[in-house]
């Protein structure tokens, strides 16, 4: 299956912040390393999920897949062309075929245009129908994601969190793209309405055959919706698998502590011991090595000496670990005890 | 066995421009010595208003009616001095977000001992030799250095256990938390709650955990109340709650959450979104998003009724959901 989209080497960088007695010291500007060689590809149809805590890069990766972000190294590649290459028309279309949906739809919706504007200028801008049919479109657009059809002449304050994410849904399906890239569209939602909007998007991928790439905090939407799932820590991909079976059998010793750490929904099967012990270390100055080792309990000091790369390691899916032959003789050891989330 | 703390039908009204909201409608619950009770409700449902009217934290145009009990004592008739005693003393409070609730310009050091000041008779050697053990309590390192350090110099979750540690300062009997863990990440988020949990078993205190989040409650909690619409649903133990919850929106949101096994089929979606709060339903206020609403639903509001041997619920399909 040839891949959508694809990332390799991905590198991009932030400046930090420095104090007045830095610059006057000379000292240079902090760099913060927000991703740092990120390589995967997102396959037609699919719904890939990128998950990891924060800090880990999640949300960089979903701006460089867009092209919102422009990468200090490596490339994005759209059915094989790189993006950062593409001008004019090509651009646009480009554009067109990979949309974004944002975490805050408040903060990410014109609040001075109604949502009927809203969703005509999409269309008008690509020119998706000719401009006497973008009225009727509109309404199949609301009735898409579920909103009446009054909804048109309303303004994004006058609707909850759940309806507003909708309209973000209904923009971005507007132009007819084939990706979706959704950036944390539901943590900012109430579980109730957290489930309208997961079963809409999945509706949507099986009528229109979209391609959903989901990024999220959250591990158990991550089981319950993507087909497979990259695993972040500090910038890199730690473990890249097919989702049920990287829950059953996860590899990477930070993969199998996030799984730990996740709160289960079945009372009186509680641990005492602690997921992960310490803490996530600043990305200002990642440690050397394999940025886990000063948490993982399996480390060894060829862990502390250079970075592990993703690599099949003798497994069926890759894995960052040095370790992962006996992360997971480890981990089978545990699970007699911890139940699954 | 007697009640730390005891709810009766507490009431909490803000009286704002536009009229009044009715945040928390007719709340009852109780607190056990040494047990941890979840307050568990989505954005809206009074969770967090209804634990900072026990301690009477609102502000001044919030109206509080019922009757909050400590150990028998009223509180919201309490003298302000008294008050200043359980607070803090008696009962301690932890905070959201930690960044806010710490002074951002005192050593985190002089914030314990202040506590300490306030609610113990110690000296200043034994002032500090306690904010070390404190520290070590919650598991913080190298507590001479946290000591003499600023609330910025700490990650988030190590200010969150700053907090706990000046909540624990005066040996409290009851620990109040607000959504302790919200802000951070689930790994943190783990540490944060065994730790809890952890010093409920080991100093014997009792707490009230606010959360929006029913995984956190079954991994934390001895019982449980649900919360909708300043409402309670529903209490009760947590294994037999979860297993067979008794209110319709309990049993909905349960089936909502997404996890193992949900792979398959579709979540179940609660339609519609919360109500209003400043017109309160004449019938339950989860009526209109019900499935199994019927008439009397949308006129009578249901009693909170026993409806097992730990179990109570304010739901008239209470019956239908136990078969």
């Amino acid at each position: 299956m040839t891949a959508l989209l694809t990332t390799t080497d991905l590198a991009m960088r932030f400046p930090g912040r420095r104090g007045f007695v830095d610059v006057v010291r000379g000292i240079p500007r902090p760099v913060v390393r927000a991703l740092d060689g990120v390589s995967l590809d997102v396959r037609p149809g699919e719904t890939l999920g990128i998950v990891g805590e924060s800090g880990c890069g999640k949300s960089t990766l979903a701006r460089c897949l867009v092209g919102l972000h422009r990468p200090n190294a490596g490339a994005v590649r759209y059915q094989g062309t790189d993006i950062a290459t593409l001008r004019g028309g090509a651009r646009q279309a480009f554009h067109r075929q990979v949309q974004m949906v944002f975490q805050d739809p408040y903060g990410s919706l014109n609040p001075l245009m109604s949502v009927g504007a809203i969703l005509a200028e999409a269309l008008a801008v690509h020119r998706v129908v000719p401009p006497a049919d973008i009225p009727r479109r509109v309404q199949d657009l609301l009735d898409r994601v579920h909103l009446p059809a009054a909804a048109a002449t309303r303004y994004p304050h006058e609707f909850s969190g759940g309806q507003r994410q909708r309209i973000g849904i209904a923009r971005a399906l507007a132009v007819e793209p084939k990706i979706i890239v959704a950036d944390e569209p539901v943590s900012a939602l109430d579980v109730s309405v957290q489930a309208q909007i997961i079963n809409l998007l999945q509706e949507l991928q099986a009528s229109l055959g979209l391609t959903l790439v989901f990024i999220t905090h959250d591990l158990r939407l991550v089981r319950h919706l993507t087909h497979r799932v990259a695993v972040m820590y500090l910038g890199r991909i730690v473990e890249l698998g097919p989702t049920e079976e990287v829950f059953a059998t996860a590899r990477h010793p930070y993969t199998q502590a996030l799984l730990r750490a996740v709160p289960h929904l079945i009372p009186g099967q509680r641990r005492r011991d602690v997921a992960v012990r310490g803490e996530l270390p600043s990305p200002l100055a990642p440690p050397p090595g394999c940025a886990f080792h000063p948490r993982c309990h399996l480390a060894q000091p060829a862990c502390s000496a250079a970075v592990p790369a993703l690599g099949l390691r003798e497994g069926s899916w890759p894995v960052a670990c040095l370790q992962a032959d006996r992360a997971i003789i480890h981990s089978s050891a545990v699970a007699a005890n911890t139940p699954s989330v | 066995m007697t009640d730390l703390l005891a709810v009766r039908d507490l009431t909490v009204t803000f009286r704002t421009r536009h009229g009044a909201v009715h945040a928390v409608d007719g709340v009852s619950f109780s607190v056990r010595r040494g047990e941890v009770l979840g307050l568990v409700g989505e954005s809206g449902s009074g969770k967090s208003v209804s634990l900072r009217a026990v301690t009477r934290l609102l502000p001044a145009f919030a109206s509080v009616s019922g009757r909050v009990a400590w150990q028998g004592e009223d509180v919201l008739t309490m003298p302000p001095e008294r008050l200043r005693r359980l607070r803090g003393g008696q009962i301690g409070m932890v905070f959201q977000e930690p960044m806010s609730a710490l002074n951002p310009v005192l050593p985190i050091g002089l914030q314990i001992t202040e506590s300490l000041v306030a609610h113990t008779d110690l000296d200043a050697r034994a002032r500090r030799a306690r904010a070390l053990d404190l520290l070590d309590l919650v598991g913080i390192a190298a507590g001479p250095t946290r000591l003499a350090q600023f609330p910025h110099e700490f990650s988030g979750g190590m200010r969150q256990r700053a907090m706990i540690a000046i909540a624990l300062a005066a040996n409290p009997a009851l620990l109040l938390a607000d959504e302790p863990t919200t802000a951070l990440d689930v790994t943190i988020q783990d540490q944060i709650l065994r730790l809890l949990r952890g010093l409920v078993d080991e100093l014997g205190m009792a707490l009230v955990l606010v959360t929006h989040d029913l995984g956190v409650i079954a991994e934390t909690c001895d019982r449980v109340a649900v919360m909708y619409a300043g409402r309670l649903c529903e209490s009760g133990e947590v294994g037999a709650l979860f297993a067979r919850p008794r209110h319709a929106y309990t049993a909905a949101l349960l089936q909502a959450m997404p996890g193992e096994g949900t792979r398959d089929r579709k979540l179940l979606t609660i339609p519609g979104q919360a109500p209003r709060l400043d017109a309160p339903a004449a019938g339950c206020a989860f009526a209109p998003r019900c499935t199994l609403a019927r008439p009397i639903c949308a006129s009578g509001r249901p009693a909170l009724l026993q409806v097992a041997p730990e179990q109570f619920s304010a739901c008239h399909a209470a019956a239908e959901l136990a078969a």
